[in-house]
């Protein structure tokens, strides 16, 4: 283990004992919080017991197909639009501001078009992921060297085979980087989601606790949802360690 | 006998559109060269007379405003054509390729069978003396000169009729520059390829070439070629031959007032 890695596990073990006692000493109510330890002993028992498995599965499902659909889509405009300056010009601002847009407020309309069940949710977590992606690979697209584009004209590349084979992975770094936002924005996207209407899902379960005082359930439910996405950016952030490793961009 | 024309440049110009719609700059020629086939030729000029521009035209990287340049009787219109090989003056290996990969770039379209490909690739990354790095290391774990060697290995697999250097030793050292320019010399004698490079370096163009271009400042135009008269098996020892003094003094003779009008540019734009 680095010395920073240390540092990082003694941070994160330090703020979970100070919870742990604010809680054991009763600083916070136990009708608010449970001790940590509490939470992961009803994670496990949740996950053993098999009755999330569902709403685990459709939530991680849901993610992941809006997760890839924005990046795979993210890519491929951004790809385009960087081809198109006259283009890119006119969804500079698009892109600039629409963090600032309430996506979520549309979220209606998308159960009203294709009903209550996955497919908004996906629509939901798409379009938080897929601008910070589009962006990314602009981004990427702006920094390639442009040695590197005279070395795809000397090769006789297509336009397709110098995106393929040289300008985007020479934009790698920058497209993990988008990558890995769109992982965290498409489950933000889908749990949000599920907590505002849903049948299903971690979100939905979430809510469920709530407004039901099942501090039991909503808890571990949140641990697992902290778990699972500290470990996927995690291991996008050891992959573009490694990345950048090899191309001499880190020691 | 005189070997074949392999490049002709026939009332060359490049003029760049300017930014705001001003008049267009006019940064190169009219030039009229004829490159023969297997010989090696450098050009000089000052900073900024267009021997990048030159370069880029000859390679099929862009279009003359005005003239006709043709390589192998065929007319290059703003594609490389097969047959050409281009070395960059910055570092242009693929960081997340190894070096074997990298080399093998330059073949992903060859129609040859594997144990062709593989047997070229190896006769490179011998001649280049790459090959106890082929599959073990990135270019980022490589020297400068290292890794424009591997640029110099991606673009001699292909076997190209006509090689194009664009300063390829510019970031290295003086050591390093002459050693690489002892096996570009050994490159071009083992492949019988037409060499054309660039170079800010009078010292450089006098060792390798058979003759050299002298551009003027910009628009650039080719004031002189002068004919080293060296013999095609030669080294970096022809830099103790008294000759190389005289063609150096030559260039040098023939660049200096140009160099002192871009300094005078200069001067003008960028007053202290």
């Amino acid at each position: 283990m680095t010395r920073l890695a240390l540092y990082r596990a003694l941070l994160i073990l330090a703020a979970v004992a100070v919870l742990e006692i604010l809680c054991l000493t009763g600083a916070i109510d136990p009708l608010t919080m449970q001790p940590p330890h509490q939470m992961a002993i009803d994670l496990v028992r949740l996950l053993a017991s098999g009755k999330m498995n569902r709403a685990i599965l459709q939530t991680v499902g849901n993610a992941a197909i809006a997760c890839a659909l924005a990046v795979v889509i993210g890519i491929g405009f951004g790809v385009v639009v960087h081809r198109l300056s006259a283009v890119r010009d006119t969804l500079d601002l698009v892109f600039s501001t629409y963090y600032a847009l309430p996506t979520l407020a549309f979220y209606p309309l998308f159960i009203i078009l294709f009903g209550l069940g996955p497919v908004p949710q996906i629509i939901m977590g798409f379009l938080q992921g897929v601008v910070a992606v589009i962006v990314s690979t602009l981004d990427g697209l702006d920094r390639v060297p442009r040695v590197l584009k005279k070395l795809a004209a000397a090769q006789r590349m297509s336009p397709l085979e110098t995106a393929l084979k040289i300008t985007l992975p020479a934009a790698a770094p920058y497209l993990l980087t988008g990558a890995k936002l769109a992982v965290a924005y498409s489950i933000i996207g889908v749990i949000a989601a599920e907590f505002l209407m849903s049948q299903t899902g971690i979100g939905y379960q979430i809510s469920f606790a709530y407004n039901n005082f099942d501090n039991a359930t909503m808890y571990p439910l949140i641990l697992l949802l902290v778990v699972f996405s500290i470990a996927v950016n995690g291991t996008l952030f050891r992959w573009e360690r490694r990345m950048l490793r090899q191309r001499g961009l880190r020691a | 006998m005189t070997p074949p024309v392999h490049v002709a440049l026939s009332g060359v110009t490049k003029s760049f559109d300017t930014v705001g719609g001003g008049a267009p700059v006019h940064a190169l020629g009219p030039i009229d060269l004829d490159l023969r086939a297997g010989e090696f030729f450098a050009v000089v000029g000052p900073s900024g007379c267009g021997k990048s521009t030159l370069f880029d035209l000859i390679a099929g990287l862009s279009t003359a405003t005005t003239g006709s340049v043709m390589f192998e009787g065929r007319p290059i219109a703003g594609q490389v054509p097969e047959g050409v090989g281009v070395v960059f003056q910055e570092d242009s290996c693929l960081p997340w390729r190894t070096v074997r990969s990298n080399i093998e770039l330059g073949l992903r379209h060859a129609r040859i069978s594997a144990e062709e490909r593989k047997a070229r690739v190896d006769r490179v990354l011998e001649l280049m003396k790459l090959r106890d790095f082929a599959t073990s290391h990135y270019p980022a774990q490589l020297s400068g000169g290292m890794r424009q060697r591997v640029c110099i290995a991606r673009t001699l697999v292909m076997e190209p009729r006509l090689i194009l250097l664009d300063e390829p030793f510019a970031a290295l050292d003086q050591q390093t520059r002459l050693l690489m320019g002892e096996e570009v010399l050994r490159l071009w004698r083992v492949t019988g390829a037409t060499v054309f490079l660039i170079t800010h370096a009078l010292d450089e163009a006098a060792m390798l070439a058979d003759r050299i271009g002298v551009m003027s400042a910009r628009p650039g135009r080719l004031l002189d070629i002068v004919e080293t008269g060296w013999d095609r098996d030669r080294d970096s020892s022809v830099i103790e031959h008294e000759a190389f003094g005289a063609i150096t003094a030559r260039l040098w003779k023939l660049l200096r007032h140009e160099t002192g009008k871009t300094a005078e540019v200069a001067r003008v734009l960028l007053p202290a």
